[in-house]
């Protein structure tokens, strides 16, 4: 298992190297179509462009998704539970560091995990999310993200994401050059030449049309195969495949879409943020594979949780020959070791717990009165003393 | 001349594979190495968090003195037990486990304690530390597994030979029921 990563890269790269290729084809046919024939010219010109947004996106990127999620890190004593978890699973994957924590203030439960370099990563769980879970649940959640910096998944999603931007860029330059130029400047120095001129300007244009499309079917293919991997991983790590299927069960009820989420963000999420249930040609344009596949894949894992495990139960439910896990590190079966989770724990206890989360995010004051209600007092207030609505006593407030 | 190249390019590799199996009989052991010094901090967190558990429970629960000092007995034990002898080392610290499971169970019949901010922040430490010991001896375990593989299986056990790498030893839980410890509801 550990080598995962290593097998995904392989196939990563087959599939960076193909768009690569693809947004080389674009550019050396737009410099010959309409830079004089200057194919060269706009192979340059396609690969700078992608180079300056990749490396923009790489080195700003997450900081620029916490902030587009409106995320905001919080330390142990916000919220402990949260916190503690992070920090088993850190153990449990065993990465080099543990993440930063987020949470964003979303009455709709979902999470993502960002960071190029697992020594510098974060994830970012909602309010909703912290309210609906239970611990095992939650333990599940987190094992999924964790295992997407594990696996390195952010750092090739922006790179193929970077990738289809730019395709994308490229085929709307070269279709309105073709609408108002018709074709570009031809050379005019043979009949033979012209000829092959006019079929390069025609898989020029086809290129055009198509390749956006290509880009972008390529890339959701391969987002919903990380994501099914992390499913597998979050299995391993926990040793508790029911964990994230009774999470994903949660989640698959509740109202979805995220404020604070759009297009580009969205494949990071555990759950896409954007689209509520669909079906038919959506699973060949989503970039998540449907919630109630992954949940009978974790369930019929049958007692065990190990990536062969999951492999097999991945075949069995789709129906498919080939799994979804390199079979090079499919490393045996791995019994699941652990009991059912006894306790449910307190469900009102989790929301007062996700919601005091963010009121000492906000800097509130929490006084206990002896009464058992807890006062929570806004930082501005400036009062010498508070009386507590229930019972009336009087409390004197610290300077 | 052709064939010497073919020969040196040929000896080439070998060194590159050689070095290959060599890093990677050394990048597991170190992964053993640091998992275990996981489980080692964890352990060490557990003995800081009991004495205030104790004193907590102390003010509001008198008459469990019995359950009270069972915990603080095989705490002392756990920590005299050194760490070269890991399945003695496992014993102990699961027998730790047991006694503090059942004063979390005793806890259950004291309302005004469990109404205790300190003690409930307690609980949640000390079932997260259960919690992190366990996800730590598991990736441990992996770990050992994926070494003792190497040592023992060709090519690379003859490596392991002659570069002197050893097996670990599994830092084991023997009761089926104590696989759940991670689980316990405190």
């Amino acid at each position: 298992m550990w080598e995962l990563v290593r097998a995904n890269q392989r196939r990563s790269r087959l599939i960076v190297i193909g768009m690569a290729l693809l947004l080389a084809a674009m550019g050396y046919l737009l410099g010959d179509s309409f830079l004089e024939g200057q194919g060269g010219a706009g192979l340059a010109i396609a690969l700078a462009v992608w180079g300056v947004l990749w490396l923009i996106t790489v080195s700003a990127g997450d900081s620029m998704l916490l902030s587009i999620a409106r995320a905001r890190p919080i330390e142990k004593r916000h919220h402990p539970v949260l916190y503690n978890v992070v920090e088993e699973m850190t153990i449990a994957a065993g990465l080099p560091a543990m993440p930063s924590v987020y949470i964003i203030d979303d009455p709709a439960p979902n999470a993502f995990a960002t960071g190029r370099d697992p020594r510098r990563a974060a994830v970012a769980v909602t309010s909703g999310l912290l309210e609906r879970l239970d611990r095992d649940e939650l333990q599940g959640v987190i094992a999924h993200e964790l295992a997407h910096i594990k696996n390195r998944d952010v750092l090739y999603m922006t790179t193929l994401i970077v990738m289809v931007g730019t395709i994308g860029i490229l085929a709307s330059m070269g279709r309105r050059l073709f609408l108002f130029r018709g074709g570009g400047r031809r050379r005019t120095s043979s009949a033979g030449g012209g000829q092959a001129a006019l079929l390069l300007a025609a898989i020029a244009l086809l290129l055009m049309i198509l390749a956006p499309l290509i880009a972008r079917l390529l890339y959701f293919a391969s987002s919903r195969r990380r994501e099914y991997v992390a499913d597998g991983c979050a299995a391993l790590f926990t040793r508790y495949p029911a964990g994230l299927a009774s999470a994903l069960e949660k989640i698959s009820l509740s109202p979805r879409r995220l404020a604070a989420a759009n297009e580009v963000t969205a494949p990071l999420y555990i759950v896409n943020p954007l689209s509520v249930t669909r079906a038919g040609l959506a699973d060949l344009t989503s970039t998540h594979p449907p919630l109630s596949r992954r949940i009978k894949i974790l369930r019929s894992m049958a007692g065990q949780a190990g990536l062969t495990n999951y492999d097999e139960a991945y075949r069995k439910v789709t129906g498919r020959a080939v799994g979804v896990v390199p079979r090079s590190h499919q490393d045996g079966r791995v019994a699941e070791a652990r009991a059912a989770a006894p306790e449910a724990g307190d469900p009102r206890a989790r929301v007062r717990g996700a919601t005091d989360a963010l009121w000492r995010l906000q800097n509130f004051a929490f006084i206990p009165c002896v009464c058992g209600t807890t006062l929570k007092v806004p930082p501005e207030f400036r009062g010498p003393a508070l009386r507590c609505p229930h019972c009336g006593r009087e409390h004197e407030m610290a300077t | 001349m052709v064939v010497l190249l073919v020969l040196l390019g040929l000896l080439f590799l070998l060194i590159v594979w050689a070095i290959g199996i060599y890093n990677k009989l050394v990048r597991t052991r170190n992964d053993m190495q640091n998992a275990w010094s996981q489980i080692d901090v964890q352990l060490k967190r557990r003995y800081d968090l009991i004495p205030n558990l104790v004193e907590t429970v102390k003010g509001y629960a008198q008459h469990e003195r019995g359950t009270l000092e069972a915990v603080v007995k095989a705490r002392q034990q756990a920590i005299s037990v050194s760490a070269d002898d890991l399945a003695r080392k496992a014993q102990a610290e699961n027998a730790l486990s047991q006694t503090l499971r059942s004063l979390f169970a005793v806890a259950e019949a004291y309302p005004d304690l469990k109404a205790n901010q300190n003690f409930l922040a307690l609980q949640e430490e000390l079932a997260s530390t259960e919690n992190k010991i366990g996800f730590a001896r598991q990736y441990f375990n992996d770990a050992v597994m994926r070494l003792n593989n190497l040592v023992q299986m060709f090519p690379s056990n003859v490596f392991a030979q002659v570069f002197n790498f050893r097996t670990g030893t599994f830092f084991e839980v023997e009761e089926a029921a104590q696989r759940d410890a991670p689980k316990v509801a405190f």
